[in-house]
């Protein structure tokens, strides 16, 4: 490789190395060096509490059915705003990407009023005998509106790019409409759909400010994992909050490494026509 | 299919109308449920006790300590944020080295980081039993519980946008325009000025514009470092919750709308950015 002429290597990436290690690695690595002063023993006993498990086991599970929504009606409103035309499509277009910009804080408020018992949809569901806010349902209906981009914006670029005479050489063999969309269109649009799938789930699991509003937050019963650290914090069980963030934080690095193989395993089936289009990715990131 | 001309004279290529008008009609009832209803409701419940009340909502001193207090974070982190951008996409996305691939995994790492975590990782280093606790004690420094605590967890969870946002374009644009204005004679940073940067300018503004709703709506990593002392530490999602909690509803959605004002006007600039992109790229072809 010949040496660039371009100047600033050594300025620019010394700093990005500060500036990383300062704000980033170092405080991520007092979390695993204090964890590691509590004791293999100690720290099992922390983690595999019923109460913890219980934690866990809410955030995995609302984060689930809150992605696997997306992953349906997600795929559903990915296709509608590529293939159909109908007023007001470019305003709920761009709304799609409300819950990336809006803050958790605002949307927790605003869910929780409206699935409260007195609220606009609370009332009449609650009528029906379904309550939703204060209940694991109301955590599933935040995790589903925080994760709600993901798919949409993952699919939307894939099916634009689908070439249409692959449907159209399929339904002239006689596949039905429903028949194409299974074995031709859905196999493209999979590997997307499964990556937002997967990033409105990691979404899910460290989501805390629009749930902690509408959840009730008992503990065992409607107690998500980031609830339970800063319930420990407060607490002053500083080695209680450290084990569980440290738990958290090996199901960040777990799912950050599932999803980068996803996008991979996505990116080599695009790769014929693959253009970065870097306006489509969900850039908002994950949590809040 | 409901097509007038026979299945096997007329490939299905697209929907029957009814069909089509189902499909729509799910996808429009459930992006109005889940996103126009909740952001009505914002507006709504901010102005059901007219606008009086409204505007009385932010005589509240707290209130607006709360709104200085986020400017200020928002302040000091998107600046910090946005020379770390510059400089790592210009490190990554120009020159090639060993480590590149993990470098950029652990520049995108505090997205996927519960904020809560990123929270608690501050007060372990520079709460009071925290590594740096001690010191910091003694020199009458207090980071958690106080403004600076505020504004590094601001800045952890905003830290990727605007880099995530240049690289790709910085990677894309190539060397070759660099190239050739340093070997007509320009200096390094003449040639980021007037080369690099008008190339990447909407990339850069759309990373900013992300990178400062995100720092100003942050909640939970500035909830574990801020100690809620109303008045001092309460940022404005911070003080949204403790009016809410105090059935106070008015105020509490009145500093809602506000930042669900800034939400929309995000989308707006993200919408103008893609549209411009898309017909630069039309115009390019």
């Amino acid at each position: 490789m010949r040496k660039s002429i371009i100047p600033g290597f050594g300025l620019t990436l010394g700093f990005t190395l500060c500036y990383l290690s300062l704000i980033v690695l170092l405080p991520l690595a007092a979390t695993f060096v204090e964890t590691s002063k509590i004791g293999w023993p100690a720290f099992w006993h922390i983690v595999t509490a019923p109460r913890a498990l219980a934690a866990y086991g809410l955030s995995f599970g609302a984060s689930l059915v809150g992605a696997a929504i997306n992953f349906v009606l997600g795929t559903l409103v990915a296709w509608v705003l590529v293939r159909y035309h109908f007023p007001f499509k470019r305003l709920l277009d761009s709304l799609v990407d409300l819950p990336f910009a809006l803050p958790t804080a605002v949307a927790g408020i605003a869910l929780t009023t409206i699935y409260a018992p007195n609220g606009l949809f609370g009332r009449p569901l609650a009528e029906l005998g379904i309550h939703v806010a204060f209940t694991r349902l109301g955590i599933v209906v935040a995790l589903t509106f925080i994760g709600l981009p993901f798919v949409v914006r993952t699919v939307q670029p894939v099916l634009e790019d689908l070439d249409r005479e692959l449907e159209e050489a399929a339904a002239s063999l006689g596949a039905g409409r429903w028949q194409t969309f299974a074995r031709v269109v859905y196999p493209a649009i999979a590997p997307a759909a499964i990556t937002g799938f997967a990033l409105a789930f990691a979404r899910g699991v460290g989501e805390y400010g629009s749930v902690i509003f509408i959840a009730g937050n008992m503990p065992m019963r409607t107690e998500i994992a980031p609830l339970l650290i800063v319930t420990k914090l407060e607490e002053y069980d500083y080695s209680g909050a450290t084990a569980i963030a440290t738990v958290m934080l090996l199901i960040s690095f777990a799912l950050l490494v599932g999803i980068n193989g996803l996008q991979r395993w996505g990116g080599g089936r695009a790769e014929s026509d693959a253009k970065e289009e870097p306006a489509m990715r969900p850039a908002f990131g994950l949590g809040g | 299919m409901v097509n007038a001309i026979p299945a096997s004279f007329a490939p299905a290529v697209s929907e029957s109308p009814l069909v089509k008008r189902l499909l729509i009609g799910v996808s429009v009832l459930f992006l109005g449920v889940f996103l126009l209803v909740p952001l009505g409701c914002v507006f709504a419940i901010a102005f059901g006790h007219g606008i009086a009340a409204y505007l009385a909502s932010f005589h509240d001193p707290d209130t607006l300590s709360s709104i200085r207090l986020t400017l200020l974070a928002a302040g000091i982190a998107v600046p910090c944020n946005l020379v770390f951008g510059v400089a790592a996409a210009w490190a990554i996305g120009k020159f090639e080295f060993f480590g590149k691939s993990l470098l950029i995994s652990l520049v995108d790492l505090p997205f996927s980081i519960s904020p809560v975590v990123a929270g608690l990782t501050y007060v372990l280093l520079f709460g009071s039993h925290g590594w740096f606790g001690g010191w910091l004690s003694a020199h009458n420094v207090q980071i958690i519980f106080a403004v600076p605590g505020i504004v590094l967890a601001t800045t952890f969870v905003t830290f990727p946008f605007v880099a995530r946002e240049l690289l790709p374009m910085m990677s894309a644009q190539g060397n070759d325009e660099e190239e050739a204005a340093l070997t007509l004679g320009a200096g390094g940073w003449q040639t980021f000025l007037k080369v690099t940067l008008p190339n990447v300018k909407w990339a850069l503004l759309y990373g900013v514009i992300l990178c400062n709703a995100r720092a100003m709506g942050e909640f939970g990593a500035v909830s574990v470092v801020s100690g809620h002392i109303r008045g001092l530490t309460n940022t404005m999602p911070l003080q949204i919750e403790v009016l809410y909690n105090d059935y106070q509803f008015v105020p509490a959605f009145a500093v809602a709308s506000l930042l669900a004002l800034l939400a929309l006007a995000t989308l707006v600039v993200k919408s103008a950015v893609e549209w411009r992109s898309a017909v630069l790229e039309r115009g390019t072809k």
